[in-house]
């Protein structure tokens, strides 16, 4: 069954086309030409300069790390409490509850941006970046209780009990010993939400208002084929930042896990 | 109630939705005393321990602990400590740390502190393993530090979950003498749970062996091998053999009974008590059935066909068959100098006196 | 009474109610509410900027009776489950080289390399299949240059099947975590027992490997299936005039066209087609295969 050669061989021409838009983006980054496309041209950085001085494209960076960074700290507060809940206590309603707020992983982002965008319309308010990193933090949410989940569930329970048998107040086990041992999956919670909500488009073209994200930017300069060289490099630069937050939180789950003694079973996923 | 009394529990009782997971219960704990509670699992022994710490409130009745009821009193308030199943040793703190941590609770000066920390951990036997991360010890190690970690608290009782389940046979037995020994030492009441009836029987002062959530008989060691009251206490307790047998009337002093395979005789009325009741056997300890040499006398002599030998080294257990019973009967056997050993097949005489007969319901 | 009211709120159930509570408040405030609303907006007419709120059943009509949203919708559905499939299939041996032939050490730096990819941005991952796929592309570009073909080939982008594929890349690690997961979850010395038994390797996966791995399957369809039904980007940037998706009519009806009701109408049917066919999926696969729940 899947023997050995003919199975590495076809893994490898999946990895192939897996990687295929993402190996093209540092390509294209570095190519010294204004056409996306072979043969290639040579090697320049003057895309990264052109960066470097378009505005707009700052603002719309700060609105995202600013969006991303709120709807991170939120999704994974409301993630940690749910998680909680949901790990350790029974009450009626709990199951339903729970896959009502999980909802959104499975639901098509449009319907999220459409529905929002009619509440907002309908009560009158502005589309402002608080309506984004409300609907952020709707998607992000799942996500913060699948990882917190683990983390609860590894999480002897009678430790806390100790710690509450021999004096401290529940908020004082909480501080000194639930977060330190949940650590791994807070930050594990944060650093993915942030990613996914750096770059979400949908939820974020549907309620932007006059202060675009990064992705919504991105999106209105696709059509501008002057502009696509610079957008290889923002690609490239979004691509090395994702890695070196992905490779900070690998770190620190190891770290985590290390100290605690915990086994190493592989990533957040 | 009795003045020695450090725990009173009072028609204590405890439901899970419908499900009622400790029956009304009424019994004290006296003060100094190791007192186990025993039976299989599910039978609510945690149940009541983690009533008495204060992690499970009572669906009814009190819980008094010196005489103060404990019903608004928090677990981490009440003068009560309690060593988990799992130890629950803090993985992200050293063994110090573990150990200091209740005391730093109660805001305690750093020097006392450390100085108490230091004799505790000494008490346990874990001298110079203070700095050790917590990861790094063994599962014995890891044992003594919860003890070291709830005695250094000083509290009026201890509470123990089934403190020895998870260590291997060797290390479970110089537990056993450790914790005894410990006991003794600090003087204050231990209330351990376990389901392993030789556990109880070498450690405790008093057991109370449970069932389905209801203490079913409360005895030192000695009373409850001797005088189960009942046939589901005495074969949880070691091993017991039972026999059918028919009434054959009533005296003043003695039940007569027919006892199957070993024939009529009078049951002195202490050594029944139930009485006598539809269904009731003949209950014999094997030790207290005695294989005869050739010379040998005793009170009552019944001969038997031996159908299977287990040899241990130090005993040889012998499962016999008596006329008129149709089960094996064991009989255990210390292998003295001069006795030899039977094999299958071999008659025996089987030397048996009235004192060691029990009916039991 | 009281004294009862007062161990309840002490209870555990009323701790963890009060836990989860800031959390469902939150879903129910800005997913329930606005789910409704947009309920009562379908049933509504629009003019221009003002809202006729007449109940009226016309913009469902519209939505299932014109054919050119039947078209759209069932277009949605077909690439959809193409998608769906595409993903899985491809997931599944990937899910399983992992799972069972690489070191247990290494699985979890697989695990990561499989789901880099997820963490470029996803408008520029489409944009770069436009790349690849193009006239002047990658993939025209090296036929050309080994000489297998003499014209560029032009029914690879802008069309449905650059949808599917594009869609297929996209979703590949949301299929291959889910099955991964159920895979690693199988006890192998049940395989061993098999083997033991008397089976041979196709038979020990069709009896022991497969059934066992099919939540995980179940699960990568149903996490693939529904949202795919609603992208919008994918179909807007490759599809081309003939793969455009439901999602993008409905960007249009909020957005240009001023029909906000007929959106809403559109969105929430699309919902309900979508989750009976995965509802009833579950259902089918549950009752033939009675496998772990």
């Amino acid at each position: 069954m899947f023997k050995g050669k003919i199975f590495g061989i076809f893994i490898g021409f999946f990895l192939v086309f897996l990687y295929a838009p993402t190996l093209l983006l540092p390509i294209f980054a570095f190519n010294d030409s204004s056409i996306v496309s072979f043969p290639l041209k040579g090697f320049t950085t003057e895309w990264f300069g052109v960066l470097w001085n378009t505005s707009p494209l700052h603002v719309a960076a700060k609105n995202s790390v600013m969006i991303a960074i709120t709807a991170a700290t939120l999704s994974t507060i409301l993630g940690t409490l749910a998680a909680r809940a949901g790990t350790r206590y029974k009450f009626a309603g709990k199951k339903p509850a729970l896959a009502f707020i999980m909802l959104p992983m499975v639901l098509p982002e449009i319907i999220i941006g459409v529905s929002l965008l009619v509440v907002i319309i309908q009560l009158g308010m502005t589309l402002s970046l608080w309506s984004i990193i409300l609907g952020h933090v709707l998607i992000c949410t799942p996500f913060s209780i699948a990882i917190l989940n683990g983390a609860f569930m590894n999480l002897d329970q009678s430790l806390e009990e100790a710690s509450f048998d021999l004096g401290m107040s529940r908020l004082k086990t909480f501080w000194l010993i639930t977060i330190p041992l949940v650590l791994p999956g807070l930050i594990s919670s944060m650093l993915i939400a942030f990613t996914i909500s750096l770059d979400e488009f949908i939820i974020a073209f549907f309620l932007a208002g006059t202060e675009p994200t990064l992705p919504v930017y991105i999106w209105g300069q696709l059509r501008f084929p002057a502009k696509l060289p610079s957008l290889m490099a923002l690609g490239t630069i979004l691509l090395v930042l994702s890695l070196l937050l992905l490779g900070l939180a690998e770190y620190f789950r190891r770290r985590g896990a290390k100290r605690t003694g915990q086994m190493n079973t592989g990533g957040f996923i | 109630m009795t003045d020695n009394a450090i725990i009173r529990l009072e028609a204590i009782t405890k439901f899970y939705g419908e499900f009622q997971a400790l029956q009304e219960t009424t019994t004290e704990i006296r003060r100094g005393e190791f007192f186990s509670l025993l039976g299989p699992s599910g039978c609510g022994k945690t149940t009541l321990l983690r009533t008495i710490a204060g992690f499970e409130q009572p669906s009814g009745g009190v819980v008094y602990i010196e005489d103060k009821p404990m019903t608004d009193v928090p677990a981490n308030k009440r003068p009560t400590n309690m060593v988990f199943q799992s130890y629950a040793i803090f993985p992200h703190m050293s063994v110090e740390e573990n150990v200091a941590y209740g005391l730093k609770a109660r805001k305690l000066p750093k020097a006392e502190i450390a100085a108490k920390v230091a004799e505790a951990i000494e008490m346990v036997g874990l001298k110079g393993f203070g700095g050790r991360a917590s990861h790094a010890l063994s599962g014995g190690q890891r044992q003594r530090v919860a003890l070291a970690r709830a005695l250094v608290l000083k509290p009026k009782v201890l509470l123990l979950d089934e403190p020895l389940s998870a260590l291997d046979k060797k290390m479970r037995e110089q537990m056993q003498t450790e914790l005894r020994r410990l006991q003794r030492a600090v003087g204050i009441t231990f209330i351990l749970v376990t389901h392993d009836q030789e556990e109880a029987l070498t450690m405790s002062d008093r057991i109370a062996v449970m069932f389905d959530g209801e203490i079913a008989q409360i005895d030192t060691p000695q009373g409850l091998y001797r005088r189960p009251n009942s046939r589901r206490v005495a074969q949880f307790i070691g091993v017991m053999n039972f026999m059918a047998c028919t009434n054959k009337g009533e005296t003043e002093t003695g039940y007569n009974v027919d006892i199957a395979g070993l024939g009529p005789v009078s049951v002195p009325k202490d050594q029944a008590p139930a009485g006598v009741v539809e269904g009731m056997k003949a209950a014999i300890r094997p030790e207290m059935l005695t294989i005869l040499d050739a010379n040998e006398k005793s009170a009552f002599v019944t001969p038997a066909r031996v159908s299977e030998v287990y040899y241990y080294g130090d005993m040889t257990y012998y499962d016999v068959r008596f006329d008129g019973h149709d089960e094996n009967v064991t009989i255990s056997m210390r292998n003295t100098a001069g006795r030899g050993t039977l094999s299958a097949g071999d008659t025996a005489r089987v030397g048996w006196g009235v004192d060691s007969v029990l009916l039991l319901p | 009474m009281i004294a009862g009211w007062r161990r309840w709120r002490k209870s555990e159930a009323a701790q963890g109610m009060l836990l989860l509570s800031p959390t469902f408040l939150f879903a129910v405030v800005l997913l329930a509410a606005p789910l409704i609303m947009v309920l009562s907006l379908s049933f509504w007419t629009q003019n221009y900027l003002d809202l006729d709120k007449t109940f009226t059943l016309d913009n469902y009509k519209t939505a299932w009776g014109a054919p050119i949203y039947q078209t759209l919708m069932a277009r949605s559905l077909k690439i959809s489950l193409l998608v769906t499939m595409f993903t899985v299939l491809l997931a599944f041996p990937v899910a399983y080289y992992v799972s069972f032939r690489v070191r247990p050490e290494r699985k979890s730096l697989w695990i990561f390399l499989i789901t880099i990819p997820f963490w470029t941005s996803y408008l520029m991952r489409i944009f770069l299949w436009k790349v690849i796929l193009g006239y002047n592309g990658v993939v025209n570009g090296s036929l050309l240059a080994t000489g297998i073909i003499e014209t560029p080939l032009s029914f690879i982008l802008y069309n449905q099947n650059a949808v599917v594929l594009t869609l297929g890349h996209a979703w590949i690690p949301f299929a291959i975590l889910p099955i991964y997961v159920a895979l690693e979850k199988i006890d192998r010395s049940l395989l061993e027992a098999a083997e033991d038994l008397g089976d041979g390797p196709i038979r020990r996966f069709t009896r022991v490997t497969l059934p066992l791995a099919m939540p995980g399957v179940m699960a990568a369809t149903v996490i693939v299936f529904i949202p795919t039904i609603g992208d919008y980007v994918t179909p807007r940037l490759v599809g081309g005039p003939n793969g455009l998706m439901i999602a993008n009519m409905i960007e249009l009806q909020f957005k240009k066209a001023n029909n906000a009701p007929l959106g809403a109408a559109l969105a929430l049917s699309a919902m309900l087609i979508v989750s009976v066919i995965a509802a009833l999926f579950v259902f089918l696969n549950r009752k033939y295969l009675k496998g772990p729940e």
